[in-house]
């Protein structure tokens, strides 16, 4: 199992299953690639990050024996290396990526935008996406945290964060459509509903809530003003009727949903307008008559029939119903008033709420008088209120027993009600109402007090004995609850249903005791109309599953998973839309609304202020429009138990967070960026799409810094160590800048020192300096600032001479640091590994990627800061060292295809078969498809042309299969999408058939034709015609080709017996594989014989006799000293090499083997300056290193030690820099002063490269009391030899010149290449300028060579530490077991053959491959190219002046027969 | 000449040109249609006898694109195919035919919007041109098969 999919979880994985081992690949994120594929260009060679990256993501994503798990995070892991079991959990995609196309229709219409993570958080995605363009798995996923609390807290769960979205982007029908899913009263909720939604909001956390429902008034009144409401679509007629009694929100509500299934709906209604209480209940001055009646028109254009003045019981008779219809649903209200209950109360002038309210809607004047007091505290007593204010009553006063704060009326409208004039009484309860001449004249109250809470939660109000008191009034109106009347009911079939004059339900279904019949709203529970509503809905879920036959209860329970509270920390404060109002003196006169209407502009604003809760708003909108039918929303999260044998590690990492350092003004000012979004700016799949722009005005920048160490070397975070990429990352920003900016730019990197370690990177550097005029300034920076009047950036920073420099830019980029990811805390518990205190973990530097509990391996940052080459040579070592105790399982696990015999068809007539894809409405939208598909039936030989909606899904495959069986075909073309993801997938289903896979041919005219001409259809169907032809016409073309078997020896040759050759051939040896070291020498150990111990003091001599002895005495190992290689034949898999042996008589040694590892090594070199051979007092590094071992008092009594680093490094005979010098001069300056701390060590330097966690050496260093001197090429320091012995001086710039008489001058002498021309020459491999090997590529091949079945490590390939040699070692012999490990090599396919009558031996093809494949065969006289060797790339076949060569599936025939149809079209 | 719409050919390597082309489709980069794309393994695949057969059979114009210097999958052969291209523009001079009608061009696999820009301009650039009126007649169409 490897754990994380960067580059390094990617190369590990490729290493292990290309030699026999399943691998499963777990991804936390949705598609691997990891940090590498965010990078724009890598160093040193500016390779394009995605170019190099892209074929390794195919590659993993289509090999058999890789099962890459994304969306997937690692719980733990149990038991022992060998049988480990480990526990995933998969987080649900919700997109099922077996039919996903990766279409990306779904993101256009996914409202939801959040920071794209991809590019860093500067600009947007969606909800619903791809990580980028180029992902593997290249289908989409949905992030979805969790349900929004809005729709949580709404009865009929409204999906509000999804019309809230979708107001924000503008898109304000399609809210309306989104809000209708839910709930089809959208005008009258957006006038009357409390709420809840807003009470849920987590933006009142912050300021105040979304005014979701002015929103959704706003999307209605905007419908209503553009005329015709649009509404869902009905389906089919389903033949069944369902009966509905009472007009009111619930009733409608369950006729909606109903007659959205296809029922037939048939409400009746007692009154002679439909909409119940909405109508009768709700004053006009907040729902108007007009807009309700607007509303129930929606309903009736829907198809639901409304029965009005139709009363059930005496127009209608129920048992009737209950025989017409296939349902009955009673929601006949509760429209009768609780009453008072106090004495006086059947007086005139004692009203009731409800009847009140109901007459004045109706348009009758009720005679209340002048003082009216209504009592309660609910909406009903607010609207009663309100009302007796517009009926032109003087005083109006509302009594309440408990206080404001119990009241359940909505808050702004006590507010309202309080500004239109009304009086409030709290704690105050009617005790008789006081009648004369049958008429009222006042009301006595009690006052009351608050007591114990009751069972609502709110503290019950109890009488203060005595307190009564009286008031004056002309009436009184009791709003004080409301109660069901189901009496018409009594005697008829659903008598069962009512007790005591409510129904009785199911809370949740809404079932009553009688099958088919169901009951909901006020007549069950009086609530707010969206209760009603939401019941009315879940009726007709529950009716349409009755309708069904299917199981009314199944799964509806509303148990969501909730989203987390959004972070806010860093969200801005935005006020909440004000709604403008009716002034108080115009709306008491009539019942005009009273909430007036809100822009659009101002809708959008109160939209933008959403946290997006959930990411994913369910709005299901990408559901809608997915033609491959890929959402599937009800994906959960699963478990998974897998077992593995070993595990990698390889998460990854993080940047430091800049604005932890304020200081440098991150996320304060405009235009400082980090490193890692500048490297999103300069991509061309970028938020700039690869401008240059700067954030505060888009400009192109003239002038950037850079500063280092952004959370690199800081002791203040704890971060004392060194990340050891960024001043390579920073040049190579800056070079890449200068690039895009034409030059016309300046460039400044602020840095401590230039740690330019690998290999061609001081080059590189270098280049930087003299062609791109990158400037690099030593300084400490002390000020950041941003200029006011352009938002330049001001930096000030004190410079080498130590004086103060106040520099502005137009841009300053932050070279973040390096840190373990985020994850990895977490995950190291759950693993069982131990980490540093930096949070990377503790490895063994002799076993540099196991960690702490067996069997667990670690590549790339976590095992501490480093660069791409490095991670992937640790990740193939990782490789080698997992598979290291569980070698006997490999090929045990995985899979091998099996393969339909293949039928011979060159006696057959061609019959083609072309199949072209609508890819949904991918390409069908933009291209005629079925034009396509028909102009290809008339094209010669074509037997078979169709158009298909989705070419690549299963049941069309399994279509495909039978019409190639059906009607012969035997060669086949496929019109989709690219060949670079699908071929292999359409050459399987021929293959499946029996037809020899080549015999396929693709046209792409989904990227290639309706992707990029989707605003000219004609002129696409007409490209798309033209390709079609093409692909017809190759295939026409077309040869059967085959791979063959070739048998492999299954041993390795290791040339050269150091560190890197023992290591890498005990890996091999271990693993089984028979391998032979060749040592030139008469010892192994190379230059480990000279190495006292690590950086870290770990003892390296007593490593070097372990090692050796083990090597030695494995039986597995031969070993060859004083021998050299003379000769090598042969190719991957079959070498064979001729020896020399000269220990005693000289013989030769013929061996055969099937991979070869250069491991030749380097030395060091021995220095022409600074006096050395003039005095035994000056020595090098590596001498010094054996005296601090062996003799001690030569170290003890020295009073001074100097150390000149880069002696023979860096300058123009060797531009490189050897990397070890630094911390073995720290390392050893480290030993002296412990030996003697008063003896004086200084260290004369350039640039201290203590790379990485040897920072740690340095830091300590400095606190011993050892002194560090810089130094450039233009003022080298100054070594006498003379009497009285060796002295030292230097110029210091702001200390004048400094004179050391020293006991020991150390020079840190320069690392150069052994002498391995003839190596080179052998195996043909190539060098680099400063004569180290050059691998095949330097980011993703760093142990590899163009020439198949040779790698290399350790200093053969450039100077390095003995942790780096250990992981290279291995690393090589893990892409050596890619070889060793096979049965046998296929070989053949698509390769250059040679037409040996044709060949007239020219040699060009020889001089033209970039493999150095091609021979000149002596019996034939011409030239022979190996199939096992060639790569297929067709260069020699282009060359070839006489058209000898052809590379088979490119052939002439081939390309020549596409291009006539440039003819044939003239 | 406003109506004429140029036949283009592209020749692009798999692992840049053309996945720069699939990445502007991705990322719905429109460009004009006339540009027709033949997929080859390596840039180093594009032949100087295929090319100007392009030219000869009716194309306009002709490109070859390969890999950004450094990034090719075969290690040179973007570079075999720059020089050989500018070999066939010489043969183009010599044998009176304007040489501008064949471009070569580096384009990483990161760059589909510039792949899509290539193709603007240099449909327009032929457009310019005008029609490749030194194809060759009709009748001829089938040397190649003939010679083979």
């Amino acid at each position: 199992m490897v754990v994380g999919a960067g580059i390094g979880g990617m190369q590990a994985s490729i290493d292990l299953a290309n030699s026999g081992f399943k691998v499963y690949l777990v991804e936390r994120d949705t598609a691997i690639g990891g940090r590498m594929a965010q990078l724009d260009k890598t160093f040193p060679t500016n390779d394009c990050s995605m170019c190099i990256i892209s074929p390794k993501l195919i590659e993993v994503g289509k090999h058999p024996n890789i099962e890459i798990l994304t969306n997937t995070e690692l719980l733990g892991v149990e038991g022992d290396p060998g049988n480990f079991e480990a526990l995933v959990k998969m987080h649900p995609r919700f997109v099922d990526l077996d039919k996903c196309t990766g279409c990306g229709e779904c993101a256009k219409v996914c409202p939801v935008e959040v920071p794209n993570e991809y590019n860093m958080g500067i600009d947007g995605t969606r909800a619903i996406r791809k990580r980028y363009p180029q992902a593997i798995p290249a289908g989409y996923a949905i992030e979805k945290k969790g349900t929004s609390p809005c729709r949580d807290a709404c009865p009929s769960h409204v999906r509000a964060q999804g019309y809230v979205a979708l107001i924000a982007e503008g898109r304000f029908d399609e809210a309306l459509k989104v809000i209708r899913k839910d709930l089809p009263f959208p005008a009258v909720c957006g006038r009357v509903c409390p709420h809840p939604c807003e009470t849920a909001c987590n933006r009142g956390d912050i300021d105040s809530p979304v005014a979701i429902q002015q929103l959704k008034r706003f999307v209605t009144d905007h419908e209503m003003k553009a005329g015709k409401a649009a509404l869902p679509e009905v389906a089919a007629d389903s033949g069944k009727k369902v009966a509905i009694i009472g007009g009111g929100p619930s009733g409608l509500s369950a006729a909606w949903f109903l007659r959205l299934k296809g029922h037939k709906a048939v409400v009746y209604e007692s009154s002679s307008k439909a909409g119940g209480m909405l109508r009768y209940g709700i004053p006009d001055y907040r729902l108007p008559q007009d807009v309700l009646d607007k509303e129930i028109q929606t309903f009736t254009d829907l198809g639901v029939e409304i029965n009005c003045n139709s009363k059930v019981g005496t127009d209608i008779q129920v048992d009737q119903l209950k025989k017409d219809f296939d349902a009955i649903y009673v929601a006949c209200g509760a429209q009768k008033d609780r009453a008072l209950n106090v004495e006086g109360q059947d007086a005139e002038g004692v009203f009731s709420g409800i009847k009140f309210l109901w007459e004045i809607s109706e348009g009758r004047k009720q005679n209340i008088g002048e003082k009216v007091a209504v009592i309660g505290g609910g909406n009903t007593a607010i609207d009663a209120v309100r009302t007796a204010v517009r009926e032109g009553a003087k005083e109006v006063t509302l009594i309440y027993r408990r206080t404001v704060n119990e009241m359940p009326a909505d808050e702004m409208e006590i507010h309202d009600a309080e500004a239109e004039g009304v009086k409030y009484v709290f704690l105050a309860a009617p005790t008789k109402v006081l009648v004369e001449d049958g008429k009222v004249k006042g009301l006595e109250v009690i006052k009351m007090e608050l007591g114990e809470a009751d069972k609502s939660g709110r503290r019950r109000p109890v009488p203060i004995e005595g307190s009564e008191y009286t008031i004056e009034l002309d009436s009184v109106i009791a709003a004080i609850g409301q109660v069901s009347d189901a009496s018409f009911l009594d005697g008829t079939v659903l008598a069962p249903i009512v007790k005591r004059g409510w129904i009785e339900c199911d809370s949740l279904s809404c079932e009553t005791s009688i099958d088919g019949v169901f009951a909901g709203g006020d007549a069950f529970k009086p609530g707010i109309a969206i209760e009603a509503i939401a019941q009315g809905k879940e009726t007709a879920v529950s009716i349409d599953r009755y309708l069904n036959g299917l199981d009314i209860k199944e799964g509806r329970e509303w148990n969501p998973h909730l989203a987390p509270k959004p972070k806010t920390a860093l969200v801005k404060k935005a006020e909440r839309l004000k709604v403008p109002e009716l002034d108080v003196s115009e709306r008491i006169k009539n019942y005009q609304e009273v909430a007036l209407e809100i822009t659009a502009e101002q809708a959008i604003a109160e939209a933008k202020r959403c946290l997006n809760c959930g990411t994913c708003s369910e709005c299901e909108l990408c559901a809608e429009v997915c033609q491959a039918n890929a959402i599937d929303y009800s994906m959960v999260e699963v478990d998974r138990q897998l077992e593995v044998g070993s595990v990698i590690l390889a998460p990854g990492f993080d940047q430091f967070e800049a604005e932890e350092l304020g200081e440098y003004g991150y996320g304060r000012w405009d235009n400082v960026v980090t490193s890692l979004d500048f490297e999103r700016m300069l991509s061309a799949t970028g938020p700039t799409k690869g401008h240059m722009l700067r954030p505060s005005d888009s400009k192109e920048p003239k002038k950037i810094g850079w500063i280092q160490c952004i959370g690199s070397r800081d002791k203040r975070k704890d971060r004392n160590y060194c990340s050891a990429v960024c001043c390579m990352f920073a040049t190579k920003e800056a070079v890449i800048a200068t690039d895009h900016a034409g030059g016309e730019i300046e460039t400044t990197i602020f840095m401590m020192d230039l740690r330019a370690t690998g290999k061609g990177f001081d080059e590189y550097c270098n280049r930087a300096k003299d062609k791109y005029g990158v400037r690099y300034v030593r300084s400490m920076i002390s000020r950041v600032d941003q200029l006011p009047e352009n938002k330049d950036v001001e930096v000030a920073y004190v410079n080498e001479e130590g004086k103060l420099i106040s520099e502005s830019f137009d841009m300053l980029v932050l070279s973040t640091g390096l840190k373990p990811a985020k994850s990895v805390a977490e995950l190291s518990k759950r693993v069982g590994i131990e980490l540093d205190s930096f949070g990377f973990a503790k490895t063994d530097p002799f076993r540099p990627m196991a960690t702490s509990r067996p069997g667990v391996f670690v590549c790339g940052v976590l095992q501490g800061p480093k660069d791409i080459p490095e991670t992937v040579a640790q990740a193939s070592g990782a490789a080698a060292f997992a598979t290291e105790s569980i070698a006997s399982a490999r090929g045990t696990k995985i899979s091998t295809p099996d393969i339909t015999e293949e039928r011979d068809i060159s006696e057959e007539d061609m019959r083609i078969g072309v199949w072209v894809c609508n890819c949904g409405i991918n390409i069908g939208s933009v291209v005629n498809v079925p034009e396509v598909a028909e102009y290809a039936s008339d094209k010669a030989n074509v037997v078979h042309s169709e158009g298909v909606l989705f070419a690549c899904s299963q049941d069309n495959q399994d279509l495909m299969k039978k019409t190639i069986k059906e009607k012969g075909i035997n060669r086949m073309v496929v019109a989709s999408c690219t060949p670079r993801t699908h071929e292999p997938l359409f050459q399987d289903t021929l293959q499946d058939c029996g037809i020899n896979k080549y015999l396929f041919s693709m046209a792409n005219i989904r990227e290639h034709c309706s992707w990029v001409h989707q605003q000219e259809p004609e002129k696409a169907t007409e490209k798309a015609k033209f390709m079609v032809d093409m692909a017809i016409r190759n295939s026409r073309e077309l040869q059967a080709l085959h791979t063959a078997p070739q048998s492999l020896v299954h041993s390795a040759m290791v040339l050269g017996g150091g560190l890197a050759g023992m290591t890498a051939a005990l890996q091999l040896a271990n693993q089984g594989f028979t391998t032979c070291i060749v040592e030139k020498t008469e010892h192994l150990g190379g230059n480990l014989r000279k190495l006292r111990a690590t950086h870290d003091g770990r003892d390296l001599r007593a490593y070097l006799k372990e090692l050796i002895e083990k090597v030695e005495a494995h039986d597995k190992i031969d070993i060859l000293c004083s021998t050299k290689l003379l000769k090598t034949d042969g190719f991957l898999g079959n070498f064979e090499s001729t020896l020399e042996q000269t220990n005693g008589i000289k013989k030769r040694i013929k061996i055969e083997h099937g991979v070869t590892i250069v491991a030749t090594g380097a030395k060091e070199t021995t220095p022409t300056t600074f006096c050395y051979g003039e005095s035994d007092d000056i020595v090098t590094q590596l001498t010094l290193d054996g005296i601090i071992a062996d003799d001690e008092t030569r170290i003890v009594t020295a009073k001074e030690v100097v150390m000149i680093q880069c002696v023979g490094s860096r300058n123009e005979e060797r531009p490189y820099c050897s990397k070890v010098c630094c911390s073995q001069a720290l390392k050893n300056a480290l030993a002296i002063k412990e030996l003697n701390p008063d003896t004086n060590v200084t260290i004369l330097y350039r640039d201290m490269r203590s790379y990485g966690m040897k920072e740690s050496l340095y830091e300590k260093a400095r606190s011993m009391g050892v002194m560090f001197m810089r130094y450039d090429l233009d003022n080298l320091p100054q070594v006498e030899v003379g009497e009285e012995g060796v002295i030292v001086k230097h110029d210091l710039p702001r200390l004048g010149t400094v004179k050391i008489k020293t006991d020991l001058l150390a020079l840190a002498a320069a690392i150069e290449t052994n002498e391995n021309q003839d190596i080179s020459e052998i195996l043909k491999i190539p060098k680099t300028n400063d004569g180290f090997f050059l691998e095949v590529h330097t980011k993703l091949g760093p142990v590899d060579f163009a020439t198949d079945g040779v790698y290399m490590c350790g200093l053969a390939h450039g100077p390095k530490p003995v942790e780096e040699t250990i992981s290279q070692a291995a690393a090589a012999a893990a892409r050596a077991l890619t070889v060793l490990a096979q049965d046998m090599l296929m070989v053949g396919g698509q390769v250059s053959v040679v037409d040996t009558d044709k060949c007239a031996a020219c040699l060009c093809c020889v001089r033209a491959c970039p493999y150095n494949v091609p021979i000149i065969s002596e019996e034939e006289g011409a030239a022979y190219i190996n199939p096992a060797e060639c790569r297929g790339c067709g260069v020699c076949a282009s060359e070839c002046p006489a058209k000898a060569i052809q590379l088979q599936h490119f052939t002439n025939n081939q390309i020549g027969s596409m291009l006539d149809i440039l003819r044939e079209e003239a | 000449m406003a109506d004429f719409e140029p036949k283009i050919i592209a020749f692009c390597c798999n692992y840049c040109a053309y996945a720069a082309g699939d990445l502007a489709g991705s990322m719905r980069i429109s460009y004009p249609t006339n540009v027709r794309i033949i997929r080859l393994p390596c840039s180093g695949r594009a032949e100087i006898q295929e090319v100007l057969d392009a030219l000869y059979n009716g194309a306009d114009g002709v490109l070859v694109i390969g890999c950004e210097e450094g990034d090719c999958h075969f290690i040179e052969g973007n570079f075999k195919a720059k020089r050989r291209m500018e070999r066939a523009r010489t043969l183009l001079e010599e044998a009176k035919m304007n040489p501008d009608r064949l471009e070569f061009h580096y384009n990483s696999a990161a760059h589909g919007p510039q792949l899509a820009a290539l193709f603007e301009e240099f449909t327009g650039k032929i457009r310019e041109l005008g029609p490749n009126t030194s194809s060759a007649p009709k009748e001829k169409a089938h040397a190649r098969e003939a010679s083979q």
